[in-house]
């Protein structure tokens, strides 16, 4: 089966078929639960579209989150999201192993800084058990300072959650797009829909790049689902952006600490995080800002103050190391304390709302429950079969990167050439990713799959070859 | 894992005008089998892409660009007898002095009697200066701007804006002119160095740029593309320049990584290795050379240092001789670093007899002085101003009145 990828920039770039052939299922929004949901689908024998607004998959909310793979110790008990965080957890990481997507089980100690948070202690620990999670345990001081000897001082001791992990967010929904679209989902890109009409059997979207006809519609539109809901009629929720400003530091703080240091909430508000990265940065963030704009994904000036001051508090040491990236993200908040999934059998359609930042998590327990959500509302979808296996290229540090794999550079020189210094990525690599059943369209995208041009010199040295060499590959 | 394991007696990390020098100068001098590993596929360095004129003289004007003259070193060093090897990336230490490489020959494991660090410095890029606002294409350093351009002809922008007020400014407004590009202002965060009233006319003859002194970058805007540049002026106004374009100068950093994988000691001044005048640093057997060492000196000055660690690489080689504990030279506010940092228990003195040295702030005419453990070694009065990112010098005819076993000797600006 030929992968169907279209896009804006190509040749013939109206949807095919002009959108008169229906497809069975169109999901919008490509981001790590619309992907996850093409993916599932992909097993039915049935006709399946993924659509997104922008020129890649996850390019919204998914590609700048805390990438940490929860256990749920802390959801809402009860909660659907406590339910599908817990399974979609289980799921992701099995997985990760099967794919290849870095994930590190570092654990994760949510710090006390002081009585009212210590006091907080006991009761998130009754949480985590009401969250049928039984491995939590609290830690004094002591054990604390010796299992992160470089914290700052004041630190009066510690709730531990030894299987909160740390994942890479840009393999994951990748890993999910390029299964599903080799298995038969039609991904359209600079796809943005602007008007769904409804019929009797057969919603008529019109996008950016023309009409779009299919019989059932699944709502995956992260920042904007509560837009495309009212569209078929809904008044179901409003999605408030939340915006998250982090700030990635160099590979060399790596060792100022070893688990991801959560904040402990209380009624004074929640404080920020700091964690390792998969490729073996330290990440300090993110700030918690409502805002009325769904495109205000830039820093601020105050943002970044605030995270220095709160991360010298953490991490002091943390604050003298270079910084590689300042990045904000916008999480779809409802002002509702759960996930706002809901299907409308009459209309065919199924809204996959208010997924908040443990959508990286949930993502393939939504995709599961949604699915399960349609095949209630009356569509055959048939007998799943397996899908091919996937192995996903090595963004992580945990395990070799090709550029120090003997076997791979004997195979295949260009696997020995770094184009990338800061990051060890080869020609090889980012040969390989041009070429991949989801490419690149820019030097971002170049990024989120290969590393390439995302450390610490920030392209001084590779970013005029990177750009050549994308420009090589897309005339 | 399969390493090929390999024996060499110098090896050289870096092949930018001071590891060059120091590959020439060793496998001059008979320092045996001599190894410079460079990471890009081409050697030189830096001035590889700097198409302007100057290098190798010490004046602005001279002839020789920068490409001519990265051919030159690697010419001389390859002319002596050194083994230059592109495309080969040092990812880590083995041990000692043992280090572990990659390239598309495959992995090695590469044991050297000594090793020299030349592994240069980059400019800080607009994330690590914390510059808020969105990230949109169209924002450069220096160093990839100048290889967009003339090494790979890429097309740059119709607009741009320059941050920063130093030779490399001006060397990133130069190659955006010959990109087509027009340049609407330099911007930098310093008070005007000259009368106010003449600074803006003096930048304005050289490049026909209006030159913004005492403005702060307040953020970045546009989202498909860079639409405008944030400023705060000295007096609290705000203004956006419209550009395309932007381009962040300077502001060197020390491109330290390998050395701290190797536990070197900093210097907390200029984030590189702590080192002396015999480019030694705190671990035994290796040196380092360039800019690693000062972020930034010119392509002259890292390739005469390159040049100078040869006498003390060879000296090792047959003595084997490592000096332990060495008093450190430490600086006060406002000046920045001091380098050599490092006294030399051997006597070596720094390059041309004379410390280099930075400072934060303009300083008129800065008085010197020079003490350790409460005795004053050294008074001196400069008869030039200082100036933030300019080299300054220090004499060093000072040094034998230091106590070797003594505390850290100090530089004051008084």
């Amino acid at each position: 089966m030929t992968p169907t990828v279209t896009t804006a920039k190509d040749l013939v770039h109206s949807l095919p078929d002009g959108g008169a052939a229906a497809y069975d299922v169109t999901v919008i929004g490509a981001g790590v639960v619309g992907t996850a949901l093409a993916r599932e689908l992909a097993r039915y024998p049935i006709r399946t579209a993924l659509v997104d607004g922008s020129d890649d998959i996850g390019n919204g909310t998914s590609k700048a989150n805390t990438a940490i793979l929860h256990t749920g110790f802390d959801a809402v008990p009860g909660s659907l999201e406590g339910r599908l965080v817990r399974e979609g957890q289980r799921r992701l990481a099995a997985y990760a192993a099967a794919t290849g997507i870095p994930v590190e089980r570092v654990g994760a100690l949510l710090v006390a800084w002081d009585e009212e948070q210590l006091a907080a202690l006991p009761g998130l620990l009754a949480k985590a058990e009401r969250n049928d999670y039984h491995a939590a345990r609290i830690i004094d001081a002591e054990e604390l300072r010796a299992r992160e000897p470089h914290l700052g001082p004041g630190a009066l001791g510690a709730l531990e959650i030894p299987d909160e992990s740390i994942i890479c967010p840009w393999t994951t929904p990748l890993a999910y797009a390029t299964q599903a679209v080799r298995a038969g989902v039609h991904l359209h890109l600079d796809c943005r829909v602007q008007q769904i009409d409804s019929g009797p059997d057969i919603h008529t979207l019109t996008t950016t790049r023309g009409p779009l006809r299919t019989r059932y519609l699944i709502n995956a539109a992260g920042l904007y689902a509560d837009e495309l809901d009212r569209q078929l009629g809904h008044d179901a929720f409003t999605v408030t952006p939340r915006r998250g400003q982090l700030i990635v530091f160099d590979k060399l703080a790596r060792a100022l600490v070893d688990h991801i240091l959560l904040p402990v909430p209380t009624a004074a508000g929640k404080g920020v995080l700091v964690s390792p990265t998969v490729f073996g940065n330290v990440l300090l963030g993110p700030t918690a800002e409502e805002l009325d704009d769904k495109t205000a994904t830039g820093s601020s000036a105050e943002g970044l103050a605030l995270l220095r001051e709160k991360g010298r508090r953490i991490l002091p040491e943390l604050i003298d190391e270079e910084v590689t990236a300042v990045y904000a993200g916008l999480r779809a908040a409802t002002g509702h304390e759960d996930y706002r999934i809901r299907d409308y059998p009459d209309q065919r359609y199924i809204a996959v709302g208010g997924i908040r930042s443990t959508g990286l998590t949930a993502s393939m327990a939504i995709a599961a429950y949604v699915t399960e959500l349609l095949a209630a509302t009356g569509l055959a979808l048939g007998t799943p079969a397996e899908l091919e296996p996937l192995t996903m290229p090595n963004l992580g540090e945990a395990s070799p990167r090709p550029y120090r794999r003997a076997d791979l550079i004997a195979r295949d020189p260009a696997y020995g050439a770094l184009v990338c210094h800061c990051e060890g990525v080869s020609a090889g690599e980012i040969r390989d990713a041009l070429a991949s059943t989801v490419p690149p369209r820019s030097k971002d995208g170049l990024r989120r799959r290969t590393r390439a041009g995302g450390g610490r010199c920030q392209g001084f040295y590779c970013g005029a070859a990177v750009r050549a060499l994308i420009e090589e590959a897309t005339p | 894992m399969t390493r090929r394991e390999r024996t060499v007696d110098v090896l050289v990390v870096g092949a930018g005008p001071a590891g060059l020098g120091a590959g020439a100068e060793l496998a001059a001098s008979g320092a045996g089998h001599v190894e410079i590993l460079e990471r890009e596929q081409v050697a030189g360095g830096i001035p590889r892409h700097c198409f302007h004129g100057g290098f190798g003289t010490g004046r602005a004007g001279g002839a020789v660009t920068g490409p001519g003259y990265a051919r030159q070193c690697v010419a001389a060093a390859v002319g002596a007898g050194a083994r230059l090897r592109t495309g080969i990336t040092v990812t880590g230490w083995a041990g000692p002095r043992t280090v572990d490489t990659t390239g598309p020959t495959g992995l090695e494991r590469i044991t050297a009697r000594a090793v020299v660090l030349a592994t240069g410095a980059r400019e800080r890029p607009r994330s690590a200066r914390l510059v808020p606002g969105t990230r949109p294409p169209g924002v450069y350093s220096t160093g990839e701007l100048q290889q967009a351009v003339h090494l790979f002809r890429q097309r740059i922008g119709t607009r741009a804006v320059v941050i920063g007020n130093e030779a490399v400014s001006h060397a990133a407004v130069d190659t955006l002119r010959v990109a087509g590009v027009d340049v609407v202002a330099l911007v930098t965060d310093q008070p005007p160095s000259l009368p106010t009233a003449l600074a803006p006319l003096l930048v304005r003859a050289r490049h026909r740029t209006p030159l913004l002194t005492h403005a702060t970058v307040t953020g970045l805007t546009g989202r498909e593309r860079l639409t405008g540049v944030g400023l705060r002026h000295h007096d609290g106004r705000t203004t956006t320049l419209p550009c395309d374009t932007v381009v962040f100068t300077g502001d060197w950093i020390p491109d330290h990584e390998l050395a701290r994988r190797g536990a070197l000691t900093l210097d907390p001044g200029t984030r590189g290795p702590a080192y002396d005048a015999s480019y030694r640093t705190s671990e035994t057997g290796v040196f380092a050379v360039g800019n690693l060492l000062h972020a930034v000196e010119s392509a002259g000055t890292a390739a005469a240092e390159g040049r100078a660690v040869a006498a003390p690489v060879l000296r090792r080689l047959a003595t084997g001789g490592w000096p332990a504990e060495r008093p450190a030279l430490s600086v006060d506010a406002p000046l920045k670093w001091i380098a050599p940092n490092l006294f030399d228990p051997d006597g070596a003195r720094p390059l041309q007899g004379r410390f280099i040295l930075r400072t934060a702030r303009r300083l008129p005419r800065p008085h010197l002085v020079v003490g350790q453990d409460g005795r004053v070694l050294h008074r001196q009065r400069l008869l030039l101003p200082a100036e933030p990112n300019r080299p300054f010098r220090l004499r060093a005819d000072w040094l034998d009145r230091v106590d070797p076993h003594g505390g850290t000797v100090r530089i004051t600006a008084v």
